[in-house]
């Protein structure tokens, strides 16, 4: 097999509070494939977003990139210029962000700034007529009515799952071989979920646009996705393949988000509320960061952070697999007591 | 936005008859008779009196508000005690070199505060910011006058490369503009740092926006990014500071007028209170608040345009 499009191996990424250094990623592993639809799940806060827009360097500026290596099309993006950077933002990789309300400029024209970001990455050749059509073209794409008339509006002048729509149809403007999707469905209504999830598999489909897809929703994921990769914390504690995954989850963690969901094919499920809560990323115990939650806690959990281990196809972070340890110190694999599916 | 325009008219009619009202009446808080006062204990009667009758003060005091409000409609201001010119023609010659001074410090203002807190804000605890913060606070507090005293210190006395007072020609631009230095920077030098400030903190607050991260994200050029995207909506909420500020920079034009000897609107008046030349400094004062009422009027229409948000909201 080739060369993965996207390696991220150990990254980590802090942001720097007044309450202290708040570490919001830390030693994150996985790959994306060319062509591949690789889905990112975890509770809100486990650092979706955060790793979304760590990938092009476009954290807050109290956010840094401590730790790690980002390598995309064979380069290692840390090592770009400002001016390669800028290359690869919006022709190889496209971001639609969480927040499609305050995505767009409020002072300019959605035609506008179409044509900007369009202009991004030309030759400058095109006159302002093409570059027109085809951002018309691109909102006509994603199913928004009247795109001519529509393209001289103000993004006030539309609805939420309007503006989530134009952000999915400038992410595509450059056809980019990596598509990041945060929560690109979350503020839609059912039916307009659907559309967009069969958009973005057509995209994949005919322009083989490989899609990284952040999304609390495990209906979403399970729908449209090869692979996925479970965050806690800032951790991705399991990854692999979706059905392998929803057909034998290793970790307690993925067990109980898995739990709500009656079939892998269920839709519009969001996760499940799970006993406990989520520890203060500025107060993280020492060891497994889901010991407080877990059923099969025991004290090597409280003590140590389990490594990330690779199991079959699959890699997950928890000491129940960790044949290193000797079997009185190891966990238990006593489904019974613990939540979720056997 | 009609209904708002309209509204926001109608409310500026009013300002404009209350201001009027007022300085009709001021006169009747001149202690005696203002005339007289003017033209001395020595002056013939008859000279009193017709002054007296020129400026309506032997009729009751509604119809002297009704005749002000009458000839001030049609342009007519009342004459100078002294030279018996018209005072609408003097504030003419006085206004264009009023206006000139204005609009010079507030260009000055514009063009070197507002890059200014572009730079502080995209380069923070650099070493301008940090030059500009201390400089921007000194200069925010340092009044027009102090400005123009120091000025004058050192260009002209100290190093005589400037002229110290007089307002020059502008039939000789060369020389019109060397008088004018002076003065627009002595009046600018408030708003330069002030502006920075405000640009700053408003392009601080807008470059941590989620748009501007999106624009990024599409490849979008730093520069485009910056002055196109971030500028335009860090700039909004002080165009609406500058609007109320320009009133300030009004008043500070007359002070700085005076400290330089320059011809204008504040020259005009400061003459006109030394020698109690009660019609030039009426109609001065009115115009300079007419001046003032516009110009708020202007930036709010301005402000609407500017924020599409606003435009409809109202
Ligand atoms: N600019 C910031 N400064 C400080 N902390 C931040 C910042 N942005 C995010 N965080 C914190 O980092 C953690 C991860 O945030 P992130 O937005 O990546 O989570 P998420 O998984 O996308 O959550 P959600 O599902 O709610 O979108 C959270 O605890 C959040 O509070
Ligand atoms: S390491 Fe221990 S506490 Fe953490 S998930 Fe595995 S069993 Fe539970
Ligand atoms: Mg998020």
């Amino acid at each position: 097999m080739s060369d993965p499009l996207l390696t991220v191996a150990g990254l980590e990424v802090v942001y720097h509070t007044d309450a202290g250094t708040l570490p919001a990623l830390s030693d994150v592993c996985f790959e994306v494939r060319e062509g591949q639809i690789v889905g990112v799940v975890g509770e809100s806060g486990c650092g979706k977003s955060t790793l979304g827009a760590a990938l092009l360097r476009l954290l807050s500026p109290n956010g840094e990139i401590v730790g790690g290596r980002v390598m995309f099309a064979g380069r290692d993006l840390a090592s770009l210029s400002s001016g390669e950077l800028r290359k690869v933002r919006g022709r190889g990789i496209a971001t639609v962000f969480q927040d499609p309300l305050t995505s767009l400029n409020p002072t300019f024209t959605v035609g506008q700034q179409m044509i900007d970001a369009e202009r991004a990455h030309g030759q400058g050749r095109e006159s302002k007529d093409v570059l027109r059509r085809r951002a018309i073209d691109a909102l006509t794409r994603v199913g928004i009515p009247d795109a001519a008339r529509r393209i001289r509006n103000h993004p006030h002048e539309f609805s939420g799952g309007m503006r989530q729509r134009i952000m999915i149809a400038i992410a595509l403007l450059h056809e980019p071989s990596l598509l990041i999707a945060d929560e690109a469905t979350s503020a839609l209504d059912v039916t307009l979920e659907a559309q967009i999830l069969k958009l973005l598999k057509e995209i994949n489909a005919s322009h083989g646009t490989a899609i990284l897809l952040i999304s609390h929703n495990l209906g979403v994921i399970a729908e449209v996705c090869e692979r996925v990769v479970v965050m806690y914390a800032g951790r991705a504690v399991e990854e692999g393949d979706v059905y392998a995954i929803f057909d034998r989850p290793l970790h307690p963690y993925t067990r109980a988000l898995l739990a709500a969901v009656p079939s892998p094919q269920h839709r519009g499920t969001t996760l499940a509320a799970i006993p406990g809560r989520v520890p203060s990323l500025l107060a993280l115990p020492p060891g497994c960061k889901y010991a407080d939650r877990c059923a099969h806690a025991v004290a090597v959990c409280f003590a140590r952070e389990p490594a990330s281990l690779a199991r079959g196809g699959l890699r997950v972070r928890c000491f129940l697999y960790d044949d290193s340890l000797p079997a009185a110190d190891k966990p238990r694999a006593d489904w019974a007591k613990a939540p979720g599916r056997a | 936005m009609l209904d708002y325009a309209l509204r926001r008219l109608v409310m500026t009619f009013f300002v404009v008859v209350l201001i009027m009202t007022f300085l009709a009446l001021l006169i009747q808080l001149v202690p005696g008779d203002p005339v007289r006062l003017v033209l001395g204990a020595k002056a013939p009667e008859e000279l009193v009196q017709s002054v007296r009758h020129d400026m309506y003060l032997d009729k009751p005091v509604p119809a002297q508000v009704y005749y002000f409000f009458a000839n001030a409609l049609h342009g007519d201001l009342g004459v100078d005690f002294q030279s018996q010119r018209s005072v609408t023609s003097l504030i003419w010659t006085a206004l264009p070199h009023t206006a000139i001074l204005a609009l010079a410090s507030l260009a000055l203002a514009g063009l070197l505060g507002v890059p200014l807190g572009v730079y502080a804000a995209t380069h923070p605890g650099g070493w301008l910011d940090r030059v500009t913060a201390v400089a921007t606070i000194s200069l925010i507090t340092m009044p027009a006058y102090v400005a123009g005293l120091l000025l004058l210190l050192v260009f002209s006395v100290h190093w005589s490369i400037m002229p110290a007072t007089g307002t020059g020609n502008l039939s000789n631009p060369a020389d019109y503009l060397k008088h004018l230095a002076l003065p627009a920077i002595a009046l600018a030098v408030t708003w330069i740092g002030y502006l920075a400030r405000l640009v700053r903190t408003s392009m601080l607050e807008v470059l941590n926006e989620r748009y501007i991260m999106a624009a990024r994200s599409q490849g979008i050029r730093d520069r485009l990014v910056v002055y196109k995207y971030a500028l335009r909506n860090a700039v909004i909420p002080t165009i609406a500071v500058v609007g109320v500020g320009l009133g300030t920079l009004l008043g500070g034009a007359i002070f700085v007028e005076v400290i330089f000897a320059r011809a204008g609107l504040g020259m005009l008046i400061y003459n006109s209170i030394q020698t109690r030349n009660f019609p030039i400094v009426r109609g001065g004062v009115l115009v300079v608040a007419l001046l003032f009422v516009a110009v708020n009027l202007l930036t709010d229409f301005v402000y609407h345009m500017v924020d599409p948000r606003i435009r409809v909201v109202s």
